[in-house]
């Protein structure tokens, strides 16, 4: 039954490689839902995985996990002070933030970790077979023996959708995302509104980076989210701006990057760089498919 | 006294927001040096040396960099007047710089400006044909140019590492590097004791063309036009954006993917990974800097030339990573981007 090993060992590697994905990507969700396209969550994700790897260095995994949602935080308040406040373009803002993000963590990383870099000896967040669940057929073994911090995700969904389709908050962010002058003129405060979707895009790009630091790689190395931010992106527009629909784009994306790794094995002619570009090909495929089919926000990418 | 306040007004709305955007940045950076630790002073002294400090700094290192950053940044430029943005140079630069290797290999039976004319237009076509999909993209399904080409960056970077691993690495096989283009595909150096190349002038011609083509054309009016208001354009300028768009960042590609080309015909002479520090994303600080001015965009381009070679010289003698003045270029960003708004 070889088949059936790899076929878990493939479901599982999926859904580690899609758990920072799907962080980042509900995190965006929120922030497009207002109307705001953040660029930065790149740098907000980098700066998150050196702030995972920092603070697990001195407090263990749990206190990496809470630096990491920090500095996530902060990279997303000079974003939104930017956009929100000063009222700039969003685009250029949000490479900014990246390349921000991209300088400053090379800096510390080089000044905290030496030349040589992080070592690989980090504490990390080991897989946690749930009870019961994990003895599941297949199921089991490929979702529920994972790294805790993949629980969260799955909490995270069905608490993103009652966010934003139960409460009325949620109602505010997306009417703010629409139309933020009608939003306004119905007496939403829609700055306020996007501040707090942006934040908690942030905190969210920041625990993707700590899942790719203590979940995944076990160490920081300099950009070494690359791109993952800008996948997200387009894990949201794939996921039609739904939780669960990019909960489930972004499994799709963990799959493309899995993918490799089965190929790795059985011994194939096609250049590895090959699966190193696929998650980025499909990315476009499911722009161009995902695209005019799901409405997106009205509002979104505009300066008023 | 009204004409030179009106003076003094026109001084600051063109150099002012510049001005205070690069002030800004080298102020943060000395700042946060300071906060993490590293020897600020040591560390300025060095960027300014490895910038300007002598002649192999300005001849070999900081106008070598310039070269890049002007042709991308009027790349962007071209793309952000017609209001698209091209965030994806840094893979149109590496589709070039593959097309300008591939090319560079076989010519070496031309005479020399025939080779060079060949490598470099090689380069050319091959940015715009990787701004082609991104293109479509925008025409057929609507989806913005931003990420599509941002996509495309980490495409490109994997077809490089293939090519120097495949199809192009050099006969001996030893490293992922191509074998080194034909003597007749290289630029010419400019002097005798550096490294600066034909490409300076190139690109100054360029940048020389684009200033009349966006002042004194019909087609520069219908960039201009179409950046500042599709809608308004196509209903009283009876202009088609969407065509003047995709046109604008086909040149756009094609620029960048010149710049990759100028880039292994002037420098490198080779391909292999990581070619481009990062150019296309500094081009797009310089094209902001210079205001999408071609005037403009030189001038920005020499600046953040010395920046560039400064960062080398600032991590060989105190130490400091080059990524470091990437923090200078994203607060001139930011500044530019807030002074923009308030201006408007």
């Amino acid at each position: 039954m070889i088949d059936l090993e790899l076929a878990v060992a493939f479901g599982a590697a999926t859904v580690r490689v899609a758990t920072p994905l799907a962080f980042a990507a509900l995190g965006e969700t929120l922030v497009q839902r207002s109307g705001i396209i953040n660029l930065g969550i790149e740098g907000a994700m980098l700066a998150g995985a050196l702030g995972a790897a920092v603070g697990a260095m001195i407090g263990g995994p749990l206190a990496g996990v809470m630096v990491a949602s920090l500095v996530g935080v902060v990279v997303a308040t000079v974003f939104a002070a930017v956009v929100v406040s000063a009222r700039a373009d969003q685009i250029i803002t949000g490479t900014a933030v990246t390349l921000g993000s991209i300088g400053l963590t090379g800096v510390v990383a080089r000044q905290y970790f030496g030349s040589g870099g992080a070592g690989l000896d980090l504490p990390t967040l080991a897989p946690m077979a749930i009870p019961g669940l994990a003895k599941l057929p297949l199921v089991g073994p490929v979702f529920f023996v994972q790294s805790p911090i993949t629980y969260l995700v799955y909490c995270l969904i069905p608490i993103l959708a009652w966010l934003l389709f139960g409460t009325r908050f949620g109602l505010q962010l997306r009417a703010t995302g629409e139309s933020a002058p009608s939003a306004r003129a119905m007496g939403v405060r829609t700055a306020r509104v996007q501040w707090i979707a942006i934040l908690l895009g942030g905190l969210l790009a920041g625990l993707a980076g700590a899942t790719l630091v203590l979940a995944q790689v076990g160490t920081f190395t300099e950009k070494m989210t690359a791109g993952r931010g800008f996948i997200a992106i387009a894990i949201v527009v794939l996921g039609r701006w739904q939780p669960w629909g990019v909960a489930s784009a972004a499994l799709l994306f963990g799959g493309a990057t899995a993918l490799q790794y089965l190929f790795q094995a059985s011994d194939s002619r096609i250049p590895y760089q090959f699966f190193l570009a696929l998650p980025y090909l499909l990315a476009l495929a499911a722009l161009a498919l995902a695209y005019g089919r799901a409405r997106s926000p009205a509002g979104l990418g505009k300066v008023e | 006294m009204t004409t030179m306040l009106l003076h003094r007004v026109g001084v600051w709305r063109a150099f002012g927001p510049a001005a205070l955007a690069l002030l800004t940045g080298l102020l943060l950076l000395s700042a946060f040096l300071t906060l993490a630790g590293y020897d600020t002073m040591t560390a300025l002294a060095a960027l300014w040396d490895g910038a300007a400090g002598s002649r192999y700094a300005i001849f070999s290192a900081t106008l070598v960099r310039a070269i890049p950053l002007l042709l991308l940044g009027l790349a962007f430029a071209v793309g952000a007047r017609a209001g698209g943005f091209n965030i994806g140079m840094e893979g149109q630069f590496a589709a070039g710089a593959i097309a300008a290797t591939w090319s560079g290999l076989l010519v070496g039976d031309l005479p020399p400006p025939v080779a060079v004319t060949v490598v470099l237009l090689s380069g050319g076509l091959a940015g715009a044909a990787w701004m082609l999909v991104p293109v479509a993209m925008r025409l057929r399904f609507g989806v913005t140019e931003v990420i599509t080409t941002l996509l495309l960056n980490f495409v490109a970077e994997a077809t490089v590492s293939w090519m120097v691993a495949g199809p192009l690495q050099e006969a001996s096989g030893g490293y992922p590097q191509s074998d080194p283009v034909a003597v007749a595909a290289r630029l010419p150096r400019l002097l005798p004791d550096a490294r600066l190349h034909a490409g300076l002038l190139l690109a100054l011609l360029l940048a020389a063309l684009l200033w009349v083509a966006f002042r004194r054309t019909g087609w520069g009016f219908r960039l201009r036009a179409v950046g500042a208001g599709p809608t308004a354009a196509s209903t009283v300028g009876g202009i088609a954006p969407l065509r003047v768009l995709a046109g604008a960042l086909i040149l756009s590609g094609a620029l960048a993917g010149l710049g990759g080309a100028v880039e292994v015909s002037g420098v490198s002479f080779a391909l292999y990974q990581q070619l481009s520090p990062g150019y296309g994303f500094t081009a797009i600080a310089v094209a902001l800097l210079g205001r999408l001015h071609p005037g403009g965009i030189v001038l920005a381009a020499l600046f953040f030339g010395g920046l560039e070679a400064g960062a080398g010289a600032m991590q060989r003698d105190a130490g400091v990573p080059a990524v470091a003045v990437q923090v200078v270029q994203a607060v001139v960003l930011l500044t530019l981007v807030i002074l923009a708004r308030r201006t408007r």
